[in-house]
């Protein structure tokens, strides 16, 4: 598995790199004109930020109600991605936000939701980090809400006003859009995949490593 | 050295929210970009800019901590399993 993840990484590296040209080519929409393209890595980045929070909240529940340990190296590194990810979309959105709507920010559901689950996902690193013994399964807890945001942050553009376009959206865009949209969500996606693999990885061998100074302490 | 991660932590997990609340009000539905009074306007090509620079450098940061981290980890298992055998 390893040995397909540096590939992985070198793809989406490679596909990044063309990824100006292709946003570039794509033609400017009518209303916002050039600031419209920070769409093609927000939305990816959006995306991903929730499949993080759902991977985290599958494998705690795993680790709560399965006994299962190791699910818990696959929550942490979901957890740093939702984290990571989740800073993406903070950050691109404002940026997009300040053109388009002429603020930064609004404290509507879809942008306060997902603000919540961003400090959820930094709440949850904190516990791991510093929370002692036990920690990690308040932070398993804390995942399952986490999850349970998810919904609130996908679907709160069709229940609620808001001026951040619903999710209708994505999936009525004329093909020169979608052209470059779906090959940035296939770099992000590569990227994402290959650095939750790795960050599991680095996880196992964290916990092998506390397993041999505990037995060289016994011994 | 961990106060200063726990204070970095709290600091980026307390911005977003600071720098929110000391906004301007809303507009009631879309504003199109040419109705924006001047002085408010920022260059597209600016905050395109500050969006693509943040998401290469976040991820390119990130995938250098990962390898660092793993080649670390991977040095103290190495030495931890040969002072096993």
């Amino acid at each position: 598995m390893r040995k397909l993840t540096i590939p992985f990484i070198g793809l989406s590296a490679g596909m990044f790199l063309v990824a100006p040209w292709i946003i570039n080519a794509a033609p400017y929409e009518s209303t916002m004109g050039l600031v419209q393209k920070v769409f093609y890595f927000h939305f990816p980045a959006a995306i991903l930020y929730m499949t993080a929070a759902v991977v985290c909240g599958v494998n705690s529940a795993r680790v709560l109600f399965w006994k299962n340990k190791n699910a818990d190296a696959w929550a942490v590194a979901a957890a740093e991605l939702g984290f990571l990810f989740g800073a993406l979309t903070l950050v691109t959105g404002p940026l997009w936000a300040r053109k388009a709507w002429g603020v930064w920010w609004v404290w509507d559901v879809r942008l306060t939701t997902s603000l919540v689950l961003w400090m959820i996902f930094g709440a949850y690193m904190l516990l791991r980090q510093y929370g002692g013994p036990g920690s990690d399964r308040l932070a398993a807890g804390m995942a399952l809400f986490g999850m349970a945001n998810v919904p609130f942050i996908y679907f709160s553009v069709n229940v609620w006003r808001t001026l951040h376009p619903m999710t209708s959206v994505v999936p009525t865009l004329p093909t020169e859009f979608g052209i470059p949209l779906w090959f940035c969500f296939a770099a992000f996606a590569m990227l994402f995949t290959a650095l939750l693999h790795l960050r599991a990885t680095l996880e196992h061998q964290r916990l092998r490593v506390e397993e041999l100074y505990l037995a060289e302490d016994e011994a | 050295m961990r106060l200063f991660r726990v204070l970095t932590m709290l600091l980026a997990l307390s911005a977003v929210p600071a720098i929110a609340a000391d906004q301007p009000q809303p507009p009631k539905e879309f504003v199109p970009v040419d109705e924006v009074p001047p002085g408010e306007q920022i260059p597209a090509i600016n905050l395109v800019a500050a969006a693509y620079g943040f998401v290469w450098i976040a991820l390119l940061g990130y995938v250098w901590s990962i390898a660092r981290r793993l080649k670390t980890v991977e040095a103290e298992l190495a030495d931890l399993e040969s002072r096993r055998r």
